[in-house]
């Protein structure tokens, strides 16, 4: 297909970790969590409740491939077996289909609970920026979701529809936001209620002449837009933190932090993996409360 | 008494030149980005074809999304007329009958209720999605590689009901992409598309009342698998289209103008 010959801008990088400081042998309990989105799929592998190993990579078109790929990925650069896995947790938009899932959540519980985690405890509103929605949730200090609103019906706000933008305008979508700032003035935000008026609208702009980086400007400024009107309905806590993502992508963030007057929290976390944490969490509190997997024989 | 009725749309720019209560020429070019220059291009050629010079027109009237850089561009005093007017004018000057219309044009869909006289008693609009206006029929035409007067047709042959995500356009594009992927037949899809795109049409008819006669306007009129889910999800056999459904709107412009008001 022509597609594919194409330049693919909108391919972020893909990552795995381990850390080099737990050994999992000692551990009493591994958990896992996997959190399977409609664009990228994370599988978090937890030692007693530390972070012990992560994947981060894209979901294909079938979820239960993406979900045991994730795993593998995860534990690519471990030693570890599969079968050590005391209970494991599937979440996200295709959790249904998490072949090794011993139970399933949903994600606005466990981005919760991991924002509780990579963030700490003083996180009170969490957003999360998906590839297909984004939401925002009120929390407490333990991470206990107490209210929240999500936008799942439509693109403008999401990451698909930065994706979509990366492709029109030929950038990589991880240089969106340093380019974005390379403009001498501000541009006016383009349409932030529909991703295919803003497109029609910036190749107008583009045919009047504006720069890649000023219609850069433009869209993130209408992401950021979208997105403030959905936390600003919720109502906004402090500490404010940002997982999913639309976290990495400072063109929007930089500018909702401004409407919103606020600094977000931070983390040396990869936000994208918030949910796969918050499940692995999850599944790590019920194995000590026993209801782990039967113990193999050694 | 000659009138005018100019609809600079998003994606098309009409005219239509009337002469007591008859059209005289109707002439459509695309809008493009410069809305001044289509304006003119499309009065200057309405004009020709009518055999009419700018002077003989009494009165006009402009409508659309890009109704206000008319009176800029022809540089004339006339009438601006909201699109719900327009297009229940439109439409009762070819269905005197019709009490129920709605206009399907490529950035915006619209409905309304009339009145015996043809005026708009209740409405409503969709303007701030792409979902349930042409330009979602023409992005699932791309994301299916074929040509969007073929895609209708196809729908046709087609009798399974695979449902589809109507709220996005740009969500609904990766289903595309996804059932072509699973093999999906392209008939199959593209009454998927269909059905998807005249659900959004259907529920917004529904919410202002269906009556009898119920008439089609806009460029999305002239597609037959469009027509076909409407009708199907209506339960009304037989929609009432005026043979070019794109002019709707430019010949309620004129016929406002034509009254005066």
């Amino acid at each position: 297909m022509s597609e594919q010959k194409s330049p693919e801008f909108w391919r972020w990088t893909e990552s795995n970790w381990v850390n080099p400081q737990i050994d999992w042998k000692k551990a009493k309990y591994i958990t896992v969590g996997v959190d399977v989105g409609s664009v990228s799929t994370q599988a978090v592998v937890m030692a007693d409740g530390e972070i012990f190993a992560y994947g981060n990579r894209r979901t294909g078109s079938d979820s239960p491939n993406s979900a045991r790929k994730g795993l593998s990925f995860a534990l690519e650069k471990t030693d570890m077996p599969e079968t050590r896995i005391d209970y494991s947790i599937g979440t996200g938009y295709g959790r249904v289909n998490v072949p090794m899932a011993d139970r399933t959540l949903t994600e606005i519980a466990c981005h919760a609970r991991g924002a509780n985690f990579i963030y700490g405890p003083q996180v009170r509103t969490v957003l999360d920026v998906g590839g297909q929605d984004m939401k925002a949730i009120q929390c407490d200090d333990k991470g206990r979701v107490t209210n929240f609103l999500m936008n799942d019906k439509c693109a403008a706000g999401t990451g698909r529809g930065m994706e979509v933008f990366a492709d029109l305008l030929g950038v990589p979508i991880v240089e969106v936001g340093e380019r974005s700032y390379k403009v001498t003035q501000e541009p006016p935000a383009v349409s932030n209620t529909c991703v295919v008026y803003a497109k029609s609208e910036a190749t107008g702009l583009l045919r009047k002449g504006w720069t890649t980086e000023e219609v850069l400007a433009a869209y993130c400024r209408a992401m950021a837009e979208r997105i403030y009107s959905l936390v600003e309905r919720l109502g906004v806590t402090p500490e404010f933190a940002i997982t999913g993502g639309m976290a990495k992508n400072r063109g929007v963030i930089g500018r909702l932090m401004s409407l919103m007057g606020l600094e977000p929290a931070k983390t040396t976390w990869d936000t994208q993996i918030a949910g796969g944490v918050g499940a692995a969490l999850f599944a790590h509190a019920l194995c000590q409360k026993g209801k782990g997997r039967e113990k193999k024989p050694a | 008494m000659i009138s005018a009725g100019i609809d600079c749309g998003a994606k098309t720019t009409k005219v239509v030149l009337m002469k007591d209560g008859r059209i005289m020429g109707k002439v459509k070019v695309l809008t493009g980005f410069d809305q001044k220059k289509s304006i003119l291009e499309a009065w200057d050629l309405a004009l020709q074809s009518a055999k009419v010079s700018a002077d003989e027109v009494n009165r006009t009237s402009g409508t659309g999304s890009g109704k206000n850089v008319v009176t800029f561009a022809l540089a004339r005093t006339l009438d601006l007329v909201n699109d719900i007017k327009a297009m229940a004018k439109g439409a009762s000057f070819y269905f005197p009958r019709a009490r129920t219309v709605a206009d399907v044009g490529a950035e915006e869909g619209r409905a309304a209720k009339l009145d015996d006289r043809g005026n708009a008693a209740d409405f409503a609009v969709n303007e701030k999605c792409a979902a349930g206006a042409g330009a979602f029929i023409e992005a699932m035409a791309r994301a299916l590689e074929t040509p969007l007067e073929e895609m209708g047709l196809l729908s046709l042959q087609s009798d399974k009901e695979i449902p589809m995500n109507a709220q996005c356009a740009i969500f609904a594009e990766s289903e595309v992409v996804g059932l072509i992927h699973r093999m999906t037949e392209k008939k199959d899809i593209s009454k998927a598309i269909h059905d998807a795109m005249a659900s959004r049409i259907v529920s917004m008819i529904r919410r202002i009342g269906v009556n009898e006669e119920v008439v089609l306007l806009g460029g999305v009129a002239r597609n037959p698998g469009f027509i076909e889910a409407v009708q199907r999800q209506l339960g009304i056999p037989n929609l009432l289209i005026p043979e070019e459904p794109e002019f709707g709107m430019a010949v309620g412009a004129a016929v406002v103008a034509a009254e005066g008001s």
